[in-house]
């Protein structure tokens, strides 16, 4: 069963395999090498054995950990972090998270008290999941991993997918596989006695309202905010191989790139997505990033045929309905810097949610100025301002607009305002459910679930706060760092670091008042004013367009469907998986023939059928073992 | 032969809730409150105004008194109607003089 699991995952780990089983527990691990390449061999034990740890992922402080922990008397037989969790972990218990900066999951055997323990990394870079297969507990990176143990089911969770289907990801723990969890963001987890006990080490907080605007000034939180930028990027260019970078022409990768540049003594590598649709293109922006920072650069041109052609790939990755084709062009991406023979890519990813840099934000404050100011003629202009790079907005008569964003008396006062429209906008998706899908959910609000989760202080954080608490806490695990992150850079062995995650600057950034992070609209605002000098003009200068790709026409090349499309939407197939009603997801295919899927809704829905339609099938009665070797890869 | 009013509805079921009216939706009901058409979506109800009418809406019309639900749109195109069959006439009349 070890083999089986592991084979599932050798995408994500090429170099090297191994396994450790005694009586009570197996461990297996598939590695990709990059710190330590010779003695950084995984399960690894301790001196004598009595703990074994898998782990995926970096310790990026491991050195200085490394350094205190000889200091107390630890012995070192290797150079890689993996053995500093180890040793960590003997020395300061379950705590040792709290000491570590990185990404990770892992789990530590220990074989004289038969217990495991389990961990994931603050913000949820590194995936963990866990079933119960009867009395058997499983575990991996991913999902697919668990799902070859007969006792793991392969149906898909309702509840999960109507998550998604408002949220744009599961709740956690929920996965989109009933008994699959996954172990959220910034827990532990111990497994004794057959009985699994998590707890939180770490979550995002922000201070309360009153305490904004105190503290120091604004240059020097600019400097501060360089400062620990630049430790964080040093410290994430720790490996024993290249490393890489993203550089999508946007300003937080070209300032992680610039960064970098510092500390590499050669011409630092880059790589970027360019579209043939020059909506979704920023080649001029790129080019001058280049130039400016004189990187050797690669870049993969991308269409919506390509799109098509992957997706399949793409949701055996992902694992989980999606309703954007973004991650698409990600996943070519990494197989570029794999064929260029590159294993790890520092990007510029959390960057928007720590910083303040989603249009969702500004929707916030423009709803509340709206709602302050119900008369000003200034509403148009700022709406314009909002979306200059979404083709249809200017057409859109103002009416609608004001509309849209018509914040009343009872929406002022919801917790979960700045998200409202959005999860009103795709809640609108579950028009295509079937009967029996409708019944099964019985008018469930998954938003209540989301209430029940959140910390108790959250009702006291100023709004552009609470916005932020969910971005990050929600949607950047559950799709920016999963669907578009971890899957679609592992499924060609390629690990992303993010010097924005790092836990110094997320802490640092959460504790910024919000004028420092959005001035009236201007979004990141402090990030630009200490990237002056750094990038060039242009990238600070330029309007944010949010990362997209052509969604649903992907799959309707000239108004025909391709292949697979035309079979996973046919009537008979709709209807024999029960999920989506077939005559609603007819007239949608004929909207997508006659090429008129133009809201964002409409293409929304068609991704999020597909997505959801390839899921039931290649993990359902097409899921079998060999499955990963007919991807892109092979 | 189908009302405006059926006209119109069936539209709005077809191009926007994709058949899916569980239970109807009256003919005063807000399509912008009560989300059956998002602000991209207005885009494709002017276009079929326009096609199936055969009249164009300036600027100033573009309004939800006029646009966001089946009564709405029904008095709006029975307005343009008799606009336009009074221009007609006037043509016309212009004509025969």
């Amino acid at each position: 069963m070890l083999g089986r699991m592991s084979e599932m995952l050798s995408h994500r780990g090429p170099d090297a395999r191994g396994t450790f089983a005694d009586d009570h527990a197996g461990l297996a691990h598939t590695r990709l090498s990059i710190i330590d390449l010779q003695g950084g061999g995984q399960p690894m034990g301790n001196e004598d054995g009595s703990l074994q740890i898998v782990f995926n992922g970096e310790i990026f402080n491991y050195l200085e950990l490394r350094e205190d922990l000889i200091k107390r008397g630890h012995h070192f037989a290797t150079r890689s972090d993996t053995e500093v969790i180890l040793h960590s972990f003997e020395e300061f218990g379950e705590d040792c998270v709290q000491r570590m900066n990185g990404q990770w999951a892992f789990a530590i055997w220990d074989r004289m008290k038969r217990s495991l323990f389990l961990s994931r990394d603050r913000m949820g870079v590194r995936p963990l999941f866990y079933a119960f297969a009867g009395r058997t507990f499983l575990f991996g990176s991913e999902i697919k991993a668990l799902l070859v143990h007969p006792g793991v089911k392969r149906t898909l969770d309702l509840r999960a997918l109507d998550e998604i289907f408002t949220f744009w990801h599961c709740l956690p723990p929920n996965t989109a596989f009933e008994g699959v969890r996954e172990l959220p963001p910034g827990h532990s987890a111990t497994l004794a006695k057959g009985r699994l006990t998590i707890r939180k080490y770490w979550e995002l907080q922000f201070p309360e309202s009153s305490e904004d605007g105190q503290g120091a000034s604004e240059e020097e939180r600019s400097a501060e905010l360089l400062e620990l930028l630049r430790d964080a990027t040093r410290i994430r260019l720790r490996a024993d191989v290249p490393v890489g970078a993203y550089l999508s022409g946007g300003l937080d990768s070209t300032v992680v790139t610039a960064l970098a540049r510092q500390f590499v003594p050669h011409r630092l590598r880059t790589f970027s997505i360019r579209f043939d649709d020059a909506e979704f293109d920023e080649g001029a922006y790129q080019q001058a990033a280049i130039r400016h920072l004189q990187t050797d650069h690669q870049e993969i041109y991308c269409d919506g045929a390509t799109i098509g052609r992957v997706f399949p790939d793409v949701i055996w990755h992902a694992e989980k309905p999606i309703l954007r084709t973004a991650p698409a062009p990600l996943f070519l991406l990494s197989k570029l810097v794999h064929e260029s023979g590159f294993k790890v890519v520092l990007t510029g990813e959390g960057s928007d949610e720590v910083l303040g840099g989603y249009d969702i934000f500004k929707e916030y404050k423009i709803r509340h100025f709206w709602a302050a100011h119900q008369d000003s003629r200034l509403r148009p202009l700022l709406l314009r301002r909002l979306y200059p790079y979404l083709k249809n907005i200017g057409a859109q008569p103002e009416a609608y607009l004001n509309a849209f964003f018509h914040p009343d008396a009872a929406e002022q006062e919801d917790p979960f305002s700045s998200h409202q429209p959005r999860w009103r906008l795709t809640s609108g998706l579950k028009l295509f459910y079937s009967a029996d899908v409708k019944a099964e959910l019985n008018g469930r609000q998954p938003a209540d679930d989301l209430g029940l989760r959140l910390p108790p202080a959250f009702l006291k954080w100023n709004g552009f706060h609470r916005a932020q608490y969910l971005e990050a806490s929600y949607l950047l695990p559950g799709y920016i760092l999963s669907s578009q992150g971890d899957r679609v850079a592992m499924a060609h062995a390629v690990e992303g670091r993010f010097p924005f995650l790092d836990c110094r600057v997320v802490e640092f950034a959460a504790a910024l008042p919000p004028r420092l992070k959005m001035k009236v609209l201007q979004e990141k605002y402090l990030l630009k004013r200490c990237a002056r000098g750094l990038v060039p003009d242009a990238v600070i200068r330029r309007h944010k367009q949010p990362y997209r790709a052509p969604d649903a026409r992907s799959f309707f090349p000239g108004g025909r469907p391709l292949d697979y499309i035309d079979a996973l939407l046919s009537a008979d197939r709709i209807r024999q998986d029960g999920v989506f009603e077939p005559a609603a997801v007819q007239r949608l295919v004929e909207k997508a023939r006659r090429g008129n899927l133009a809201g964002l809704r409409d293409n929304m829905a068609m991704v999020g059928i597909v997505s959801t339609q390839l899921l039931l099938h290649r993990f359902g009665r097409d899921f079998h073992v060999e499955e990963q070797h007919n991807g892109e890869r092979s | 032969m189908a009302s405006v009013h059926d006209e119109v509805r069936q539209f709005v079921i077809d191009n926007f809730l994709f058949g899916q009216a569980d239970g109807g939706f009256s003919d005063d009901i807000s399509f912008i409150e009560s989300g059956i058409i998002d602000s991209t979506g207005v885009l494709e109800l002017i276009g079929f105004l326009e096609e199936r009418y055969q009249f164009q809406l300036a600027p100033t019309e573009l309004v939800p008194e006029n646009l966001d639900s089946v009564n709405n749109l029904a008095r709006l195109i029975a307005r343009k109607r008799k606009a336009s069959e009074q221009a007609q006439q006037k043509e016309e009349y212009g004509v025969c003089r």
